[in-house]
Protein backbone atom coordinates (compact mmCIF):
# COMPACT_ATOMS: atom_id res chain seq x y z
CA UNK A 1 0.00 0.00 0.00
CA UNK A 2 1.37 3.66 -0.97
CA UNK A 3 0.68 4.98 2.41
CA UNK A 4 2.59 2.14 4.22
CA UNK A 5 5.34 2.32 1.67
CA UNK A 6 5.31 6.70 1.91
CA UNK A 7 5.80 6.27 6.06
CA UNK A 8 8.23 3.47 5.22
CA UNK A 9 10.41 5.86 2.92
CA UNK A 10 10.21 8.92 5.05
CA UNK A 11 11.30 6.89 8.42
CA UNK A 12 14.09 5.64 6.55
CA UNK A 13 15.19 8.96 5.19
CA UNK A 14 14.79 10.21 8.71
CA UNK A 15 17.41 7.21 10.19
CA UNK A 16 19.91 7.83 7.53
CA UNK A 17 19.27 11.59 7.88
CA UNK A 18 20.17 11.28 11.58
CA UNK A 19 22.58 8.82 10.87
CA UNK A 20 24.28 11.31 8.30
CA UNK A 21 24.08 14.38 10.63
CA UNK A 22 25.45 12.53 13.59
CA UNK A 23 28.21 10.96 11.28
CA UNK A 24 29.06 14.48 9.76
CA UNK A 25 29.32 16.09 13.53
CA UNK A 26 31.18 13.62 15.26
CA UNK A 27 33.19 12.10 12.93
CA UNK A 28 34.08 13.84 10.13
CA UNK A 29 34.19 17.59 11.18
CA UNK A 30 36.68 16.53 13.91
CA UNK A 31 39.14 15.25 11.16
CA UNK A 32 38.54 17.97 9.43
CA UNK A 33 38.57 20.45 12.25
CA UNK A 34 42.32 18.41 12.62
CA UNK A 35 43.61 19.23 9.37
CA UNK A 36 42.27 22.96 9.04
CA UNK A 37 44.33 23.70 12.98
CA UNK A 38 47.11 22.06 12.04
CA UNK A 39 47.44 24.26 8.98
CA UNK A 40 45.70 27.56 10.40
CA UNK A 41 49.21 29.51 10.80
CA UNK A 42 50.08 28.25 7.23
CA UNK A 43 52.13 25.64 5.79
CA UNK A 44 55.51 26.97 6.38
CA UNK A 45 54.75 26.91 10.35
CA UNK A 46 53.37 22.97 9.94
CA UNK A 47 56.45 22.17 8.34
CA UNK A 48 58.55 23.44 10.64
CA UNK A 49 56.71 21.97 13.86
CA UNK A 50 57.19 19.00 12.50
CA UNK A 51 60.96 19.35 11.96
CA UNK A 52 61.08 20.11 15.35
CA UNK A 53 64.11 17.88 16.96
CA UNK A 54 61.64 16.75 19.56
CA UNK A 55 58.87 16.15 17.08
CA UNK A 56 61.09 14.28 14.85
CA UNK A 57 62.29 11.96 17.88
CA UNK A 58 58.58 11.38 18.47
CA UNK A 59 58.15 10.07 15.24
CA UNK A 60 61.09 8.32 15.28
CA UNK A 61 60.24 6.44 18.36
CA UNK A 62 56.79 5.87 17.19
CA UNK A 63 57.61 4.12 14.52
CA UNK A 64 60.19 2.06 16.12
CA UNK A 65 57.90 0.76 19.02
CA UNK A 66 55.54 0.14 15.91
CA UNK A 67 58.54 -1.58 14.21
CA UNK A 68 58.72 -3.77 17.19
CA UNK A 69 55.41 -4.02 18.73
CA UNK A 70 54.06 -4.91 15.17
CA UNK A 71 56.35 -8.14 14.11
CA UNK A 72 55.98 -9.46 17.90
CA UNK A 73 52.22 -9.55 17.92
CA UNK A 74 52.23 -10.95 14.42
CA UNK A 75 54.43 -13.72 15.79
CA UNK A 76 52.72 -14.28 18.89
CA UNK A 77 49.11 -13.64 17.19
CA UNK A 78 50.07 -16.10 14.65
CA UNK A 79 50.94 -19.05 17.50
CA UNK A 80 48.43 -18.32 19.37
CA UNK A 81 45.36 -18.30 17.20
CA UNK A 82 47.32 -21.65 15.67
CA UNK A 83 47.02 -23.03 18.70
CA UNK A 84 43.42 -22.27 19.80
CA UNK A 85 42.15 -23.62 15.19
CA UNK A 86 43.51 -26.42 15.14
CA UNK A 87 44.25 -27.96 18.36
CA UNK A 88 42.09 -29.00 21.25
CA UNK A 89 43.34 -28.40 25.17
CA UNK A 90 43.17 -27.58 28.76
CA UNK A 91 42.12 -24.59 29.44
CA UNK A 92 41.26 -22.92 26.00
CA UNK A 93 38.45 -21.47 26.84
CA UNK A 94 40.68 -19.45 29.68
CA UNK A 95 43.04 -18.45 26.64
CA UNK A 96 40.49 -17.02 24.52
CA UNK A 97 39.03 -15.06 27.39
CA UNK A 98 42.79 -13.60 28.58
CA UNK A 99 43.09 -12.63 25.03
CA UNK A 100 40.67 -10.16 24.84
CA UNK A 101 41.50 -8.80 28.49
CA UNK A 102 44.09 -5.83 26.52
CA UNK A 103 40.54 -4.87 24.74
CA UNK A 104 38.01 -5.48 28.06
CA UNK A 105 40.80 -3.15 30.66
CA UNK A 106 41.67 0.38 30.62
CA UNK A 107 44.78 1.03 29.36
CA UNK A 108 45.88 3.13 31.90
CA UNK A 109 45.72 -0.07 34.26
CA UNK A 110 47.33 -1.64 31.32
CA UNK A 111 50.21 1.09 31.75
CA UNK A 112 49.96 0.13 35.81
CA UNK A 113 50.97 -2.98 35.49
CA UNK A 114 53.75 -2.72 33.57
CA UNK A 115 54.86 0.13 36.76
CA UNK A 116 54.02 -2.45 39.56
CA UNK A 117 56.03 -4.83 37.90
CA UNK A 118 58.65 -3.33 36.84
CA UNK A 119 59.39 0.28 38.05
CA UNK A 120 61.36 1.24 40.39
CA UNK A 121 59.07 0.23 43.91
CA UNK A 122 57.62 -2.62 41.62
CA UNK A 123 58.05 -6.46 42.08
CA UNK A 124 61.63 -6.93 39.90
CA UNK A 125 62.58 -2.98 40.15
CA UNK A 126 65.30 -3.65 42.23
CA UNK A 127 66.55 -6.61 40.61
CA UNK A 128 66.08 -4.57 37.58
CA UNK A 129 68.38 -2.10 39.31
CA UNK A 130 71.35 -5.00 40.16
CA UNK A 131 71.52 -5.45 36.23
CA UNK A 132 70.95 -1.54 35.26
CA UNK A 133 68.25 -2.31 33.19
CA UNK A 134 65.75 0.65 32.58
CA UNK A 135 62.12 -0.63 31.74
CA UNK A 136 59.60 2.21 33.09
CA UNK A 137 60.45 5.65 32.01
CA UNK A 138 62.33 4.31 29.32
CA UNK A 139 61.74 2.96 25.93
CA UNK A 140 61.52 -0.73 26.72
CA UNK A 141 57.96 0.10 28.90
CA UNK A 142 57.06 1.74 25.77
CA UNK A 143 57.39 -1.31 23.77
CA UNK A 144 56.00 -3.57 26.37
CA UNK A 145 52.89 -1.33 27.09
CA UNK A 146 51.95 -1.12 23.03
CA UNK A 147 52.53 -4.82 22.51
CA UNK A 148 50.37 -5.95 25.79
CA UNK A 149 47.16 -3.02 24.19
CA UNK A 150 47.51 -4.41 20.61
CA UNK A 151 48.24 -7.86 21.35
CA UNK A 152 44.40 -8.73 20.41
CA UNK A 153 44.13 -7.14 17.14
CA UNK A 154 45.86 -10.26 14.91
CA UNK A 155 44.98 -12.76 16.86
CA UNK A 156 41.04 -12.33 17.14
CA UNK A 157 41.09 -11.60 13.39
CA UNK A 158 42.87 -15.02 12.83
CA UNK A 159 40.75 -17.31 15.19
CA UNK A 160 37.75 -17.56 13.26
CA UNK A 161 39.09 -17.67 10.20
CA UNK A 162 41.37 -20.77 10.93
CA UNK A 163 38.63 -22.28 12.94
CA UNK A 164 36.78 -21.94 9.53
CA UNK A 165 39.65 -23.58 7.32
CA UNK A 166 39.98 -26.75 9.91
CA UNK A 167 43.24 -28.19 9.45
CA UNK A 168 42.46 -30.58 6.93
CA UNK A 169 44.52 -29.08 4.18
CA UNK A 170 47.79 -28.90 6.86
CA UNK A 171 47.36 -32.73 6.99
CA UNK A 172 47.18 -33.39 3.50
CA UNK A 173 50.38 -31.21 3.74
CA UNK A 174 51.99 -33.92 5.89
CA UNK A 175 50.93 -36.65 4.25
CA UNK A 176 52.45 -35.46 1.13
CA UNK A 177 55.62 -35.30 2.99
CA UNK A 178 55.89 -31.29 3.73
CA UNK A 179 57.83 -30.90 6.70
CA UNK A 180 56.10 -28.35 9.45
CA UNK A 181 57.61 -25.37 8.82
CA UNK A 182 57.12 -26.20 5.29
CA UNK A 183 53.47 -26.62 6.08
CA UNK A 184 53.24 -23.60 7.52
CA UNK A 185 54.84 -21.45 5.14
CA UNK A 186 53.36 -23.12 1.82
CA UNK A 187 49.70 -23.83 3.28
CA UNK A 188 48.82 -21.96 6.54
CA UNK A 189 50.30 -18.91 5.97
CA UNK A 190 49.06 -18.05 2.28
CA UNK A 191 45.64 -19.46 3.49
CA UNK A 192 45.24 -16.41 6.07
CA UNK A 193 47.85 -14.06 4.46
CA UNK A 194 44.95 -11.24 3.91
CA UNK A 195 43.27 -11.59 7.16
CA UNK A 196 46.52 -11.42 8.63
CA UNK A 197 46.98 -8.16 6.80
CA UNK A 198 44.19 -6.90 7.92
CA UNK A 199 44.70 -7.49 11.74
CA UNK A 200 48.30 -5.91 11.19
CA UNK A 201 46.65 -2.77 9.83
CA UNK A 202 44.59 -2.69 13.03
CA UNK A 203 47.41 -3.61 15.08
CA UNK A 204 49.57 -0.75 13.70
CA UNK A 205 46.99 1.76 14.36
CA UNK A 206 46.39 0.96 17.74
CA UNK A 207 50.20 0.68 18.17
CA UNK A 208 50.93 4.42 16.82
CA UNK A 209 48.41 6.26 18.21
CA UNK A 210 47.92 4.41 21.68
CA UNK A 211 48.02 6.79 24.55
CA UNK A 212 47.15 6.32 28.14
CA UNK A 213 48.93 2.50 28.47
CA UNK A 214 51.57 4.62 27.05
CA UNK A 215 51.63 7.47 29.03
CA UNK A 216 51.94 6.04 32.22
CA UNK A 217 55.07 4.17 31.37
CA UNK A 218 56.98 6.64 29.18
CA UNK A 219 57.60 9.32 31.91
CA UNK A 220 57.45 12.38 29.34
CA UNK A 221 60.72 12.99 28.41
CA UNK A 222 61.00 15.15 25.60
CA UNK A 223 62.79 13.83 23.04
CA UNK A 224 63.33 11.07 25.18
CA UNK A 225 60.03 9.20 25.83
CA UNK A 226 57.72 11.08 24.09
CA UNK A 227 56.03 9.23 20.72
CA UNK A 228 53.50 11.16 18.84
CA UNK A 229 50.14 10.83 20.78
CA UNK A 230 52.26 12.03 23.74
CA UNK A 231 53.88 14.38 22.21
CA UNK A 232 50.37 16.07 20.86
CA UNK A 233 49.76 16.29 24.45
CA UNK A 234 52.72 17.95 25.50
CA UNK A 235 52.05 20.74 22.70
CA UNK A 236 48.55 21.18 23.56
CA UNK A 237 49.47 21.72 27.15
CA UNK A 238 51.58 24.42 26.49
CA UNK A 239 49.15 26.45 24.53
CA UNK A 240 50.70 25.62 21.00
CA UNK A 241 47.42 24.44 19.40
CA UNK A 242 48.68 24.87 16.03
CA UNK A 243 51.94 22.38 16.69
CA UNK A 244 49.19 20.58 18.60
CA UNK A 245 47.06 19.92 15.47
CA UNK A 246 50.39 19.51 13.58
CA UNK A 247 51.55 16.75 15.06
CA UNK A 248 47.72 15.13 15.50
CA UNK A 249 46.92 15.66 11.80
CA UNK A 250 50.37 12.97 11.21
CA UNK A 251 47.92 10.41 12.89
CA UNK A 252 44.58 11.19 11.71
CA UNK A 253 46.99 10.99 8.14
CA UNK A 254 47.63 7.29 9.52
CA UNK A 255 43.94 6.90 10.42
CA UNK A 256 42.74 7.33 6.82
CA UNK A 257 45.20 5.57 5.02
CA UNK A 258 44.70 2.45 7.34
CA UNK A 259 40.97 2.95 6.75
CA UNK A 260 41.70 2.94 2.64
CA UNK A 261 43.48 0.24 2.99
CA UNK A 262 41.03 -1.96 5.54
CA UNK A 263 38.34 -1.06 2.88
CA UNK A 264 39.54 -2.03 0.12
CA UNK A 265 41.05 -5.66 2.02
CA UNK A 266 37.53 -5.85 3.30
CA UNK A 267 36.50 -4.99 -0.79
CA UNK A 268 38.75 -7.08 -2.34
CA UNK A 269 39.35 -10.36 0.08
CA UNK A 270 36.04 -10.14 2.03
CA UNK A 271 35.67 -14.07 1.91
CA UNK A 272 39.32 -14.02 3.73
CA UNK A 273 38.58 -11.84 6.61
CA UNK A 274 36.86 -13.05 9.49
CA UNK A 275 35.90 -9.49 10.70
CA UNK A 276 33.86 -8.64 7.62
CA UNK A 277 32.31 -12.08 8.03
CA UNK A 278 30.70 -11.11 11.27
CA UNK A 279 29.59 -7.42 9.76
CA UNK B 1 57.29 -50.05 -4.35
CA UNK B 2 53.65 -50.93 -3.25
CA UNK B 3 53.65 -53.36 -0.32
CA UNK B 4 51.04 -54.89 1.64
CA UNK B 5 49.84 -53.60 4.83
CA UNK B 6 49.13 -54.89 8.06
CA UNK B 7 47.44 -54.12 11.31
CA UNK B 8 47.03 -56.08 14.80
CA UNK B 9 44.97 -55.61 17.13
CA UNK B 10 44.45 -51.95 16.82
CA UNK B 11 42.50 -50.39 19.53
CA UNK B 12 41.52 -46.44 19.77
CA UNK B 13 39.59 -44.96 22.75
CA UNK B 14 38.74 -41.55 22.39
CA UNK B 15 37.42 -39.48 25.81
CA UNK B 16 34.17 -40.34 25.55
CA UNK B 17 33.77 -43.95 23.70
CA UNK B 18 36.20 -46.47 22.23
CA UNK B 19 36.66 -45.98 18.27
CA UNK B 20 38.02 -49.66 17.40
CA UNK B 21 38.43 -52.48 19.79
CA UNK B 22 40.73 -54.87 18.46
CA UNK B 23 40.73 -54.55 14.54
CA UNK B 24 43.19 -56.80 12.33
CA UNK B 25 43.43 -56.79 8.66
CA UNK B 26 46.10 -57.35 6.57
CA UNK B 27 45.76 -56.71 2.86
CA UNK B 28 48.06 -57.73 0.22
CA UNK B 29 49.82 -55.99 -2.41
CA UNK B 30 47.98 -54.79 -5.11
CA UNK B 31 44.78 -55.57 -3.64
CA UNK B 32 41.88 -53.01 -3.18
CA UNK B 33 39.77 -53.66 -0.41
CA UNK B 34 36.68 -51.35 1.02
CA UNK B 35 36.09 -50.36 4.51
CA UNK B 36 32.32 -50.75 4.88
CA UNK B 37 30.35 -49.54 7.59
CA UNK B 38 27.54 -47.56 9.23
CA UNK B 39 28.59 -43.72 10.09
CA UNK B 40 30.12 -44.32 13.74
CA UNK B 41 31.39 -47.85 12.69
CA UNK B 42 35.03 -46.77 13.11
CA UNK B 43 36.17 -47.20 9.50
CA UNK B 44 37.56 -43.79 8.74
CA UNK B 45 39.51 -43.73 12.48
CA UNK B 46 40.72 -46.96 11.06
CA UNK B 47 42.09 -45.29 7.79
CA UNK B 48 43.52 -42.44 9.80
CA UNK B 49 45.14 -44.62 12.02
CA UNK B 50 46.67 -46.12 9.05
CA UNK B 51 47.96 -42.93 7.74
CA UNK B 52 49.33 -42.02 11.13
CA UNK B 53 47.00 -39.32 11.38
CA UNK B 54 45.79 -40.60 14.25
CA UNK B 55 47.72 -42.46 17.06
CA UNK B 56 46.30 -46.08 18.14
CA UNK B 57 45.72 -46.68 21.69
CA UNK B 58 47.11 -50.06 21.17
CA UNK B 59 48.15 -52.35 18.60
CA UNK B 60 50.27 -52.17 15.30
CA UNK B 61 51.00 -51.00 11.95
CA UNK B 62 53.06 -52.34 9.59
CA UNK B 63 54.15 -51.70 5.66
CA UNK B 64 55.33 -54.81 4.44
CA UNK B 65 57.75 -55.69 7.05
CA UNK B 66 58.25 -51.82 8.27
CA UNK B 67 56.78 -51.01 11.79
CA UNK B 68 55.14 -48.11 11.09
CA UNK B 69 56.34 -46.25 14.41
CA UNK B 70 59.51 -46.49 12.81
CA UNK B 71 58.59 -44.27 10.27
CA UNK B 72 57.80 -40.36 10.45
CA UNK B 73 54.69 -39.00 8.83
CA UNK B 74 56.74 -37.66 6.41
CA UNK B 75 58.81 -40.89 5.42
CA UNK B 76 55.75 -42.85 5.65
CA UNK B 77 54.94 -42.24 1.65
CA UNK B 78 51.12 -42.82 2.30
CA UNK B 79 48.81 -41.36 -0.19
CA UNK B 80 45.70 -39.59 0.90
CA UNK B 81 42.42 -38.63 -0.34
CA UNK B 82 40.55 -37.05 1.84
CA UNK B 83 36.84 -36.95 1.93
CA UNK B 84 36.56 -33.08 0.65
CA UNK B 85 39.77 -33.50 -1.21
CA UNK B 86 41.84 -30.87 1.30
CA UNK B 87 43.08 -29.24 -2.32
CA UNK B 88 45.20 -26.36 -1.55
CA UNK B 89 42.65 -23.46 -2.27
CA UNK B 90 45.56 -20.89 -3.43
CA UNK B 91 47.72 -23.34 -5.44
CA UNK B 92 47.01 -24.28 -9.18
CA UNK B 93 46.18 -27.96 -10.33
CA UNK B 94 50.29 -28.27 -11.54
CA UNK B 95 51.45 -27.12 -7.49
CA UNK B 96 48.73 -29.36 -5.97
CA UNK B 97 49.71 -32.03 -7.83
CA UNK B 98 53.35 -31.31 -7.86
CA UNK B 99 53.69 -30.14 -4.19
CA UNK B 100 54.68 -33.53 -2.59
CA UNK B 101 57.99 -33.64 -4.89
CA UNK B 102 58.89 -30.05 -4.05
CA UNK B 103 58.60 -30.98 -0.83
CA UNK B 104 61.10 -33.67 -0.46
CA UNK B 105 64.53 -33.18 1.03
CA UNK B 106 66.76 -31.84 -1.22
CA UNK B 107 68.91 -34.68 -2.15
CA UNK B 108 65.89 -36.40 -3.11
CA UNK B 109 64.32 -33.82 -5.06
CA UNK B 110 63.61 -33.99 -8.46
CA UNK B 111 64.50 -31.03 -10.80
CA UNK B 112 61.79 -28.67 -12.36
CA UNK B 113 62.11 -30.55 -15.71
CA UNK B 114 61.61 -33.62 -14.43
CA UNK B 115 58.86 -32.12 -12.14
CA UNK B 116 56.90 -31.10 -15.26
CA UNK B 117 56.91 -34.35 -16.71
CA UNK B 118 56.00 -36.10 -13.84
CA UNK B 119 53.38 -33.76 -12.80
CA UNK B 120 52.05 -34.10 -16.79
CA UNK B 121 51.90 -37.46 -16.76
CA UNK B 122 49.92 -37.91 -13.60
CA UNK B 123 47.53 -35.60 -15.34
CA UNK B 124 47.22 -37.94 -18.45
CA UNK B 125 46.74 -40.68 -15.87
CA UNK B 126 43.38 -39.12 -14.01
CA UNK B 127 42.47 -37.36 -18.06
CA UNK B 128 42.74 -33.55 -16.70
CA UNK B 129 45.51 -32.77 -19.31
CA UNK B 130 45.10 -29.20 -20.44
CA UNK B 131 44.00 -28.14 -16.57
CA UNK B 132 46.91 -27.36 -14.81
CA UNK B 133 46.68 -23.49 -14.64
CA UNK B 134 43.15 -23.96 -12.84
CA UNK B 135 42.41 -23.25 -9.50
CA UNK B 136 40.27 -25.98 -7.11
CA UNK B 137 37.41 -23.22 -7.06
CA UNK B 138 37.32 -23.77 -10.80
CA UNK B 139 36.99 -27.59 -10.90
CA UNK B 140 34.08 -29.30 -10.57
CA UNK B 141 33.50 -31.94 -7.84
CA UNK B 142 34.78 -35.49 -10.27
CA UNK B 143 37.50 -33.07 -11.16
CA UNK B 144 39.10 -32.07 -7.71
CA UNK B 145 38.68 -36.15 -6.78
CA UNK B 146 40.83 -36.30 -9.73
CA UNK B 147 43.78 -33.58 -8.99
CA UNK B 148 43.53 -34.97 -4.85
CA UNK B 149 43.85 -38.61 -6.57
CA UNK B 150 46.98 -37.35 -8.96
CA UNK B 151 48.66 -35.53 -6.03
CA UNK B 152 48.60 -38.77 -3.69
CA UNK B 153 49.86 -40.44 -6.40
CA UNK B 154 52.64 -38.40 -6.92
CA UNK B 155 55.04 -39.15 -3.98
CA UNK B 156 54.87 -42.44 -5.15
CA UNK B 157 53.47 -44.15 -2.26
CA UNK B 158 53.70 -47.16 -0.28
CA UNK B 159 49.75 -47.68 -0.07
CA UNK B 160 46.92 -45.28 -1.11
CA UNK B 161 43.93 -44.60 1.62
CA UNK B 162 40.91 -43.10 0.37
CA UNK B 163 38.72 -41.63 2.88
CA UNK B 164 34.70 -41.75 1.28
CA UNK B 165 36.31 -40.47 -2.20
CA UNK B 166 33.32 -40.42 -3.69
CA UNK B 167 31.38 -39.14 -0.89
CA UNK B 168 30.44 -35.83 -1.86
CA UNK B 169 29.64 -36.31 -5.69
CA UNK B 170 26.55 -36.56 -7.07
CA UNK B 171 25.14 -40.28 -8.30
CA UNK B 172 25.84 -40.21 -12.00
CA UNK B 173 29.39 -39.08 -11.49
CA UNK B 174 29.87 -41.52 -8.58
CA UNK B 175 29.11 -44.50 -10.89
CA UNK B 176 31.66 -43.41 -13.54
CA UNK B 177 34.43 -42.08 -11.39
CA UNK B 178 33.72 -46.24 -9.23
CA UNK B 179 34.51 -47.63 -13.24
CA UNK B 180 37.41 -45.06 -13.52
CA UNK B 181 39.13 -45.79 -10.16
CA UNK B 182 39.24 -49.62 -10.67
CA UNK B 183 40.54 -49.10 -14.34
CA UNK B 184 43.33 -46.78 -12.69
CA UNK B 185 43.90 -49.46 -9.61
CA UNK B 186 44.26 -52.12 -12.24
CA UNK B 187 46.83 -49.82 -14.19
CA UNK B 188 49.02 -48.66 -11.27
CA UNK B 189 48.77 -51.56 -9.06
CA UNK B 190 49.23 -49.74 -5.72
CA UNK B 191 47.62 -51.60 -2.63
CA UNK B 192 44.65 -49.40 -1.87
CA UNK B 193 42.23 -49.29 1.04
CA UNK B 194 39.15 -46.98 0.82
CA UNK B 195 36.44 -45.84 3.17
CA UNK B 196 32.84 -45.79 2.16
CA UNK B 197 29.20 -46.09 3.85
CA UNK B 198 27.72 -47.02 0.21
CA UNK B 199 27.38 -50.81 -0.03
CA UNK B 200 27.37 -50.78 -3.98
CA UNK B 201 30.39 -48.90 -4.16
CA UNK B 202 32.25 -51.32 -1.85
CA UNK B 203 30.74 -54.28 -3.90
CA UNK B 204 31.71 -52.73 -6.97
CA UNK B 205 34.95 -52.10 -6.65
CA UNK B 206 36.79 -53.91 -4.14
CA UNK B 207 38.87 -57.26 -4.73
CA UNK B 208 37.80 -57.77 -0.35
CA UNK B 209 35.20 -55.94 1.72
CA UNK B 210 35.95 -55.38 5.52
CA UNK B 211 32.36 -54.78 7.02
CA UNK B 212 32.99 -52.75 10.21
CA UNK B 213 30.38 -52.22 13.02
CA UNK B 214 31.22 -50.56 16.52
CA UNK B 215 34.96 -50.70 15.78
CA UNK B 216 34.73 -54.27 14.95
CA UNK B 217 35.39 -56.04 11.48
CA UNK B 218 32.56 -58.20 11.41
CA UNK B 219 33.40 -60.05 8.40
CA UNK B 220 35.82 -59.28 5.80
CA UNK B 221 36.16 -61.78 2.57
CA UNK B 222 35.47 -61.14 -1.39
CA UNK B 223 32.19 -59.60 -2.38
CA UNK B 224 30.62 -62.99 -3.77
CA UNK B 225 31.86 -64.78 -0.69
CA UNK B 226 30.06 -62.13 1.59
CA UNK B 227 27.03 -61.73 -0.08
CA UNK B 228 26.90 -65.71 0.03
CA UNK B 229 27.39 -66.30 3.62
CA UNK B 230 27.27 -63.19 5.73
CA UNK B 231 29.01 -64.09 8.99
CA UNK B 232 27.03 -62.38 10.98
CA UNK B 233 23.23 -61.06 11.55
CA UNK B 234 24.72 -57.46 11.62
CA UNK B 235 26.29 -58.37 8.29
CA UNK B 236 23.20 -60.16 6.89
CA UNK B 237 20.90 -56.86 7.61
CA UNK B 238 23.49 -54.48 6.23
CA UNK B 239 23.98 -56.06 2.96
CA UNK B 240 20.67 -56.77 2.11
CA UNK B 241 20.00 -54.09 -0.39
CA UNK B 242 22.65 -55.04 -2.39
CA UNK B 243 22.56 -58.98 -1.56
CA UNK B 244 18.79 -58.87 -3.41
CA UNK B 245 19.06 -56.94 -6.02
CA UNK B 246 22.44 -59.50 -6.45
CA UNK B 247 20.55 -62.58 -6.64
CA UNK B 248 17.31 -60.10 -8.04
CA UNK B 249 16.38 -60.56 -11.96
CA UNK B 250 17.27 -57.34 -12.71
CA UNK B 251 20.25 -56.88 -10.95
CA UNK B 252 24.26 -56.15 -12.85
CA UNK B 253 24.89 -59.66 -12.50
CA UNK B 254 21.96 -61.21 -13.53
CA UNK B 255 21.90 -59.16 -17.10
CA UNK B 256 25.80 -59.14 -17.18
CA UNK B 257 27.70 -56.78 -15.15
CA UNK B 258 30.12 -58.53 -12.24
CA UNK B 259 31.06 -56.76 -9.15
CA UNK B 260 34.45 -57.22 -9.82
Amino acid sequence: MSSVASETKFVRGLLIGVALIFLALFVVAPLGVVFVEALRKGVGFFVETLREPDAQAAVQLTVLVAAIAVPVNIVIGLAAAWAIAKFEFKGKAALITLLDLPFSVSPVVSGLIYVLLFGAQGWFGTWLKDYNVQIIFAVPGIVLATIFVTFPFVARELIPLMQAQGSVEEEAALMLGASGWRTFFTVTLPNVKWGLLYGVLLCNARAMGEFGAVSVVSGHIRGMTDTIPLHVEILYNEYNYAGAFAMASLLAGLALVTLILKTFLEWRHGDQLAAAKRH
Amino acid sequence: MTVSVRVDNIEKDYATHPALRGVSLEVAPGELVALLGPSGSGKTTLLRVIAGLERQTAGDVFYGDIHADALSLRDRRVGFVFQNYALFRHMTVFENIAFGLRARPRRTRPGDADIRARVSSLLDLVQLSGLEARYPDQLSGGQRQRVALARALAIEPRVLLLDEPFGALDAKVRRELRAWLRELHDTTGHTTLFVTHDQDEAFDLADRVAILNSGRIEQIGAPNDVLASPATPFVAEFIRGIAWRARGPFSEAATGGAFI
